[in-house]
């Protein structure tokens, strides 16, 4: 931490963040523009499935898109930091199910009040985080790896610690509340968003200024571009990775408690395969996985993309071979507009 | 500039193209969608494949989705909502949760779509019938089976697709507790979980069959399973000397017996599930009365009878 502190007001310290923000600069606007892109493609499948079937654009099913969207877009976000930093988090949707499983233990087991339940899953969820962390920066293992491990760790725990069945959370009748009920819904009637998407909203706003305005965000991004450079500057890189990890293993935590709370229940066997999802969400927002650039905004979209495509072509009975077929497809022509996009901002 | 407008008319075309895809929904038309536990294994396709016959006889249309795994109650959960959404006279679901499934349910009730359970069944008193196999009940047919073919007595194993699901429950407990209650010389020296998977289920036997060298048969409690048990024990060539018993079929399942290599396997009439969800779907929407649970049975099937036509109808490849 000292050292960190220090190294902002030693004077090679300041010309490190300075080339870093300037780098920065550089990005913003292809990066600004790949968000343009991704919200036209946005728009362009809304308004395709709202042409295509009359029953796509009606409150119930955008409700359930939006419903469908929270999980993975907190999983997403959680990626989001990790990508930045030009790591990669395979553990993101096995850590949620942990979480979801110490929630159970802690309200269900040991009859705790709901806020502790809250609390631990969020503890455990940057516990696990800090470790990958840990593993990563000091012992230098490639976070493909180490998180891969954690991924397979984390999912064996789940199944020990609640004896392979499901942990019901009946004991505590306001934990579906947390993602069933609907808080905006109970002042406009017209509007019944269940809150597990106002926590989502919530948490991007949170992880948006996180990335914009703090030290930690500054340092994410520098992770991503240079890390050498950033740790010759005298800045304690390992440390600020360890941070980033653990700030996305508490973010785990919270999505944890929405898919917990939603099917009101802690699913053990539940999880492999979710890190896939999120971090395509976050490769089509526009965040690179060499590091370096990304925003919340882009990921909350290619979030949303991801959902609408899914729903969409479920409303539209698509048989469901091709609905992956399709899925697969687009996160393809995503990236390839990356591609495209980066090219042409090098010629520029 | 121009290789992006590629990329946008790349897109317009596949969204296009998707819409062909898509059938056109005609309003009059009875719709009942299924909402499955699974898809991929051919278990699900016979399921798939009995809803479509009736479908056809029955002049209405049935769709038919299930998650990749059965771990994924949530994708699940947002498959019966899209499958709400698009107003069906009735549904056909398969819960992997039934708790999970409850507000969606009561949505369902509440715009008065009658809602079909098969294959395990949901806790609940929405749906208005339950069309399913007793797995237990099948499951202590094979344990039958098993001891009378290793002579009531002697060391055996089980490989099962899943611990936490109702199917890989059941079938278990069925199995362990008649063989714990019914022979007390037949010992159940492990039991363990491959997923379903093929090459898991292979890796789990031939540590069995290492930790084991007197082990006299294994029960592979779902398709995958028991091909994986197939295989593990001709890899550790052990052939003849282990009775296999199976469930479900396949290409692959009814092959081994036809060689030999598996004594015999439980079948449950996966597409006789399909058909009777469907008419009891079609049925409920002209406001019959239905019974609280339609059986769709089980039967052993081995060398013996595999050819028989009764049997072969239930079979799939």
């Amino acid at each position: 931490m000292t050292t960190g502190d220090n190294a902002l007001t030693t004077p090679t310290a300041t010309t490190a963040t300075a080339t870093g923000f300037s780098l920065r600069a550089r990005l913003f606007r292809p990066a600004t523009r790949q968000k343009l892109l991704a919200f036209a493609s946005l728009i362009a499948l809304l308004a395709f499935f709202s042409v295509a079937s009359p029953q796509f654009l009606q409150t119930d099913n955008l409700v359930s898109i939006l419903q469908s969207t929270a999980v993975n877009g907190v999983l997403a976000i959680a990626c989001t930091f990790v990508i930045i930093t030009a790591g990669i988090d395979l553990s993101v949707g096995t850590l949620m199910t942990f979480c979801a499983v110490m929630a159970g233990v802690v309200l269900t087991y040991m009859g705790m009040p709901l806020a502790l339940g809250i609390a631990a899953a969020i503890f455990f969820g940057a516990l696990a985080g800090f470790v990958s962390g840990v593993l990563i920066a000091k012992l230098k293992i490639p976070p493909f790896i180490a998180t891969l491990g954690m991924m397979m760790l984390l999912k064996g725990l789940s199944l020990v610690i609640s004896g392979t069945k499901p942990i019901y959370f009946n004991d505590t009748p306001d934990f579906p509340a947390i993602s069933q009920d609907s808080l905006i819904g109970y002042f406009i009637p017209s509007l019944p968003i269940p809150n597990a998407v106002l926590i989502l909203f919530l948490v991007a706003v949170a992880a948006s200024i996180v990335l914009n305005k703090t030290i930690l965000g500054r340092y994410t991004f520098a992770l991503g571009s240079n890390e050498e450079a950033v740790r010759l500057s005298g800045v304690n890189t390992d440390f600020w990775k360890v941070v980033v990890y653990t700030v996305s293993g508490g973010i785990c935590g919270i999505a944890g408690l929405l898919i917990a709370s939603r099917l009101n229940s802690a699913q053990p066997a539940l999880g492999q395969g979710y890190e896939l999802d999120a971090i395509a969400a976050v490769v089509i927002g526009g965040t690179s996985l060499s590091g370096g650039t990304g925003t919340i905004v882009g990921t909350i979209i290619g979030a949303f993309i991801m959902s609408v495509l899914t729903n969409g072509l479920r409303i539209l009975s698509v048989a469901q071979e091709w609905q992956t077929v399709v899925t697969g497809v687009i996160i393809i022509l995503a990236v390839y507009a990356d591609i495209l996009r980066r090219r042409s901002s090098s010629a520029h | 500039m121009i290789q992006r407008r590629a990329v946008a008319t790349t897109l317009a075309a596949s969204l296009i193209g998707l819409s062909g895809l898509a059938q056109a929904q005609q309003a009059q038309e009875i719709y009942i969608p299924l909402v499955s536990k699974g898809f991929q294994h051919q278990f699900w396709q016979a399921v798939k494949s009995g809803a479509e016959q009736a479908a056809k006889d029955l002049k209405v249309k049935v769709t038919f989705e299930g998650p990749e795994t059965e771990a994924m109650v949530d994708k699940q959960i947002d498959m019966l909502s899209a499958a709400l959404a698009k107003k069906p006279q009735a549904i056909g679901f398969a819960a992997l949760d039934s708790q999970a499934a409850i507000p969606l349910l009561k949505k369902a009730q509440a715009a008065k779509i009658p809602v079909v359970a098969f294959d395990s069944g949901v806790d609940s008193d929405i749906p208005v019938t339950t069309t399913t196999t007793d797995n237990k009940a099948a499951a202590a047919l094979a344990a039958d089976k098993m001891a009378e073919l290793i002579g009531k007595s002697g060391e055996v194993a089980l490989v099962v697709h899943d611990q936490t699901s109702r199917t890989g429950v059941d079938r278990r407990d069925g199995f362990v507790n008649r063989i714990k209650s019914a022979y007390p010389n037949i010992k159940i020296v492990s039991v363990q979980y491959g997923g379903g998977d093929q090459l898991k289920s292979t890796e789990i036997t031939k540590s069995i069959l290492q930790a084991s060298p007197n082990l006299k048969g294994i029960f592979g409690a779902n398709e995958g399973s028991a091909i994986g048990v197939v295989n593990g024990v001709k890899e550790m060539k052990r052939s003849g000397k282990v009775v296999i018993i199976g469930y479900d079929s396949g290409k692959q399942q009814k092959n081994a017996i036809i060689d030999g290599s598996m004594a015999g396997a439980i079948t449950q009439n996966p597409v006789g599930m399909g058909y009777k969800t469907v008419e009891m779907a079609v049925k409920a929407v002209k406001g019959e009365k239905l019974p609280k649970i339609v059986d769709t049975g089980f039967f052993w099937y081995d060398k013996t009878n595999i050819a028989d036509p009764k049997i072969a109808a239930v079979l799939y490849d």
